[in-house]
């Protein structure tokens, strides 16, 4: 049965804002792509999420922002990770993000910015195709 | 994904490795070639642990309660692993597991490790993926592991017999919710706990149960009033809990029963696995799918067809 192996994804919640909308479309829209999708709600703090992406053994986490704050933010997250020995698990970004903030993040080593308005097939796709990457 | 061994794997698992953990679930999850080697290099050290079966209908606040008790049970020194299952969509095979949402208290303890697990619907059921997760939780080093179910349905009860020890959790206002548990789930349970019993109808909820317990001749499993949110009842449940544990251990006949059935559920999956392998890549079970369709043959037919002799051999045998 490996060789339909499930994805695995987190979709997480950091920082303080309560717009929860978006994430939970992508959590549904991935699970009806047959992803096994791990939601953690609201506010959740970036080791948290850390911890949950290691637990899980997730395939990708997908952060949800619209605070504002989704340098600092996915900052954290990624140097959590990092301390958990764990960069190897890409992160994407979904939410409001400027053009030079998705560089900013790109650069940062995020896999990939999702702004409002992106079809959540595109967003399975790209993370398909993240995974086939990393695999090979 | 193929890129660190088996090996390394069970030896960071049983080293106290929380990646090597996370990542050797997954690959017996998804029954990656190997996964009976390590599973048997994990077993000698995983007899120390005890499973906990928690139970009940959807909402009856299963999730919260298996918070507020692995979050006591951690602040008691003891390291504990949760497995959350949650239902695979029979349509896409994706799934969506929430229950980590209300397991944030304790989720943030170190010495508490939790798993999602999706039911995925596969040959063999759920029941032995999640025996088997417990197992390597338990190698791991954890001394409790609470395996939290779907709520519904006859995985339900396969689930919880690869426990210890088994809640059943119920509710004020669902009346029904009794009756819907009766088959099954009811005969299983060492504790029934009445979780939200800050609200009305708790201890009619008690009385029920108390009553069918005494048709069932099951007095002597205590009841217990809960509210996960308020934390009343919490302590009273986990030394409950512990003393059920105690109590399993003196059961030989069950242990027996829990080990055969082991056994015998390992049996199947090799079984049908085989069989699927053997007869799906040969063609000769669409060929006999399309015998029936064309009204040539039917399932009993096609049966003694594919396995011929099986079939006379265990009738013979029960003839004997």
């Amino acid at each position: 049965m490996s060789e339909d192996r499930k994805i695995r994804v987190l979709i997480a919640k950091p920082g303080l804002d309560g717009h929860e909308r978006g994430a939970r479309i992508i959590a549904y829209g991935l699970r009806d792509a047959g992803f096994e999708v791990i939601y953690t709600g609201l506010r959740q703090t970036p080791a948290e999420i850390a911890r949950a992406a290691v637990q899980e053994d997730v395939d990708l986490v997908g952060l949800s922002i619209l605070s504002g704050a989704h340098l600092s933010l996915t900052r954290k997250v990624l140097d959590r990770l990092s301390e958990m020995n764990a960069s190897d698990i890409p992160v994407i970004v979904g939410g409001v993000v400027p053009p030079e903030d998705a560089e900013t993040l790109a650069s940062m080593g995020v896999a990939g910015v999702f702004t409002a308005g992106t079809p959540v097939s595109a967003v399975a796709d790209f993370i398909r195709a993240q995974i086939a990457k990393k695999t090979d | 994904m193929a890129s660190v061994s088996w090996d390394r794997l069970v030896d960071g698992v049983l080293s106290g490795d929380v990646r090597s953990l996370a990542r050797l679930i997954t690959r017996v999850e998804n029954r990656e070639p190997g996964w009976q080697e390590a599973m048997k290099a994990l077993y000698p050290a995983s007899g120390k642990a005890a499973v906990v079966g928690i139970t009940g209908s959807p909402g009856a606040g299963k999730s919260t309660l298996t918070n507020a008790v692995a979050g006591l049970f951690a602040a008691q020194g003891r390291k504990i692993g949760v497995i959350a299952v949650d239902p695979s969509s029979p349509f896409s095979g994706g799934a969506l597991l929430g229950d980590r949402l209300r397991m944030r208290e304790s989720a943030v303890h170190p010495d508490v490790f939790i798993r999602s697990m999706a039911t995925r619907g596969a040959l063999g059921g759920l029941c032995q993926g999640a025996r088997d997760v417990a197992r390597i939780m338990a190698a791991f080093g954890k001394d409790l592991i609470l395996i939290e179910t779907v709520g519904v349905g006859q995985d339900e009860v396969e689930v919880v017999k690869a426990a210890d020890c088994v809640m059943v959790v119920l509710t004020p206002g669902q009346g029904d919710g009794i009756q819907a548990l009766k088959a099954g789930i009811m005969e299983i349970a060492d504790i029934y706990v009445v979780n939200k019993a800050d609200r009305d109808g708790a201890d009619e909820v008690v009385a029920d149960v108390l009553g069918m317990l005494s048709i069932a001749g099951g007095e002597g499993s205590p009841v217990l009033k809960t509210s996960a949110v308020t934390g009343a009842g919490i302590a009273e449940l986990a030394e409950a809990v512990l003393a059920g544990i105690g109590r399993a251990k003196n059961r030989e006949t069950w242990l027996r029963e829990r080990v055969k059935a082991e056994i015998l559920s390992l049996m199947e999956n090799e079984i049908l696995n085989s069989l699927v392998g053997k007869f799906g890549k040969n063609g000769a079970l669409e060929k006999a799918v399309s015998g029936i369709l064309d009204g040539k043959s039917d399932p009993y037919t096609a049966v003694e067809a594919l396995l011929p002799g099986l079939s006379e051999a265990a009738s013979g045998d029960g003839r004997r």
